[in-house]
């Protein structure tokens, strides 16, 4: 399993043709205490750096947008009834939604681990 | 937002150094560099002013000095009646009151406090507003009054139900003043204006204080574990959850005060059949309103579900409607409900309490149900 990053703070963790998609600890410290997250239907088909999901703080709402394209295959529901959990496991349990990836060339222009690190430092 | 290299053209209060110092995250405001929230959250300092005390640096707010050229206090009260709904005159010595600015078609150029204190009429107004309300005043009252800007005194909001016992160290006497009582003090060796009011629902003081004693009054009222330092974050969702206006969202130039739900702050002497009807910048619109209803109404909004619904959602009567009957002025997230609230603008015949309406958010209609406010009960001590 490859995790890769975005410049817009969210990790995916390829498994094959699925990508599993979240927000990092650096985007949740940024955003604060998370009160509100708003999920994708699964089923949906979104673009690359299409706003996919909402992640909400006390005082703004931030777009999550979808890394890569693909069709929605699931979603956390813990989310829905305790979306705290972004802010105690951003990087683990508090995963936003499952891609199918349809293009992996698009994977190509992602960062690893140490590219993401330089990029926060 | 301006980058960080455009903050040297923002102005600092007394104590932008402390709030540094402190961890805050710095955000321009009102042409201020202000902490949004320090390394606790937005969330966390709200909790801990509603349960402890919290202390805001309101030092961008403007403070205004009243005296009629007379030398009578009671001109400067009526020429000021000239500009607000509010009853001026008789307003007691040591007594604070909520007003608003007005312009001639009953719109709201600002709000403010206005306290009767000695010889002079003591104004606390918005910092986004400061130099227009200045200006307001100079131009309609410099014939009878003399206005004195304070940019040399800092405010400081000190909020929570520790905030009594937290103050009562610097000078016994905070305690005996009720909700709205203004009083003329020595703290930590300053000579501070301080009165038992706030914008957060809950009892506590604004104390006004010298600009040079401000800092080192602040670190003395820092170093009671009971008190943090707030940020305008938390600030923000104290004042949504008491139901309180924000000026230039909830109210501004095209919402009068009837409109706005702020009838209660004008009193009876003022109105239709009082002693003193009138005689204010926008009177016969406002007059029309208070004595015939306003068309529309702003009111206390409580979504049905989780998701926080903010400013500018347009709202609907119904999940299919096409047009828009109303918006949302103020929304977010209620820390201390857990839930989220908003208020906004509804037609009069939609405004009535548990009215279900629907707001648009991300392309959804969301239903929202009209609700009373303050959302948490205020705890000023009466």
């Amino acid at each position: 399993m490859t995790t890769l990053y975005t410049s817009d703070h969210e990790w995916l963790k390829i498994e094959g043709d699925v990508a599993t998609i979240g927000i990092t600890n650096y985007a949740q410290e940024q955003l604060g205490d998370v009160v509100f997250v708003d999920l994708p239907k699964v089923g949906r088909s979104v673009k690359k750096a299409e706003a996919t999901a909402v992640v909400e703080s006390v005082k703004a709402a931030s777009d999550v947008y979808a890394p890569i394209s693909g069709e929605v295959l699931e979603v956390n529901e813990t989310l829905g009834t305790e979306p705290a959990l972004v802010n105690s496991d951003a990087d683990g349990a508090a995963w936003f939604f499952k891609l199918k990836i349809a293009d992996k060339s698009e994977l190509d222009g992602l960062m690893d681990e140490a590219a993401y690190k330089a990029h926060t430092a | 937002m301006l980058a960080r290299d455009d903050a040297s053209a923002l102005k600092r209060t007394p104590l932008h150094a402390l709030h540094l110092a402190r961890g805050g995250k710095m955000v321009p405001f009102a042409g201020y560099d202000m902490p949004v929230q320090y390394a606790p959250g937005v969330l966390k300092e709200h909790l801990h002013t509603r349960a402890h005390a919290g202390l805001f640096d309101v030092s961008h707010m403007g403070q205004i000095e009243l005296r009629a050229k007379s030398g009578k206090l009671e001109d400067a009260a009526r020429a000021l009646e000239t500009l607000v709904p509010q009853d001026i005159v008789a307003l007691p010595q040591g007594r604070q009151r909520y007003a608003q600015f007005t312009n001639e078609s009953g719109g709201i150029l600002d709000d403010l406090m206005v306290t009767k204190l000695g010889d002079r009429l003591f104004l606390v107004v918005n910092a986004a507003c400061k130099a227009e309300d200045e200006a307001h005043l100079r131009a309609h009252l410099s014939e009878t009054c003399e206005i004195t800007a304070l940019p040399e005194r800092a405010l400081l909001a000190l909020q929570g139900p520790k905030a009594e016992a937290a103050l009562a160290k610097f000078c016994a006497d905070v305690t005996a003043l009720k909700f709205m009582d203004v009083a003329e003090l020595t703290l930590n060796g300053l000579p501070c204006i301080v009165s038992r009011s706030g914008y957060t629902g809950e009892d506590g003081f604004e104390i006004s204080v010298p600009a040079d004693g401000a800092e080192a009054f602040a670190k003395a009222l820092l170093d009671n574990p009971d008190v943090l330092p707030i940020g305008l974050g938390a600030r923000d969702s104290l004042r949504l959850e008491a139901g309180l206006c924000l000026y230039g969202h909830d109210i501004d130039t095209t919402t009068t005060p009837v409109e706005g739900a702020l009838n209660w702050s004008i009193q009876k002497s003022r109105r239709s059949g009082g002693p003193r009807p009138g005689g204010f910048l926008g009177a016969d619109a406002i007059l029309a309103q208070l004595d015939g209803g306003a068309a529309r109404k702003r009111v206390g909004l409580r979504p049905e579900g989780r998701a926080p619904v903010r400013e500018g959602a347009p709202l609907y009567a119904s999940a299919e409607a096409t047009d828009a009957i109303g918006t949302v002025t103020s929304g977010g997230f209620g820390p201390s409900l857990n839930a989220p609230v908003a208020m906004g603008y509804l037609p009069a015949a939609s405004a009535a309490l548990d009215t279900l309406v629907f707001a648009e958010v991300r392309g959804q209609r969301l239903p929202l149900r009209v609700a009373a406010t303050p959302f948490v009960p205020n705890t000023y001590k009466r």
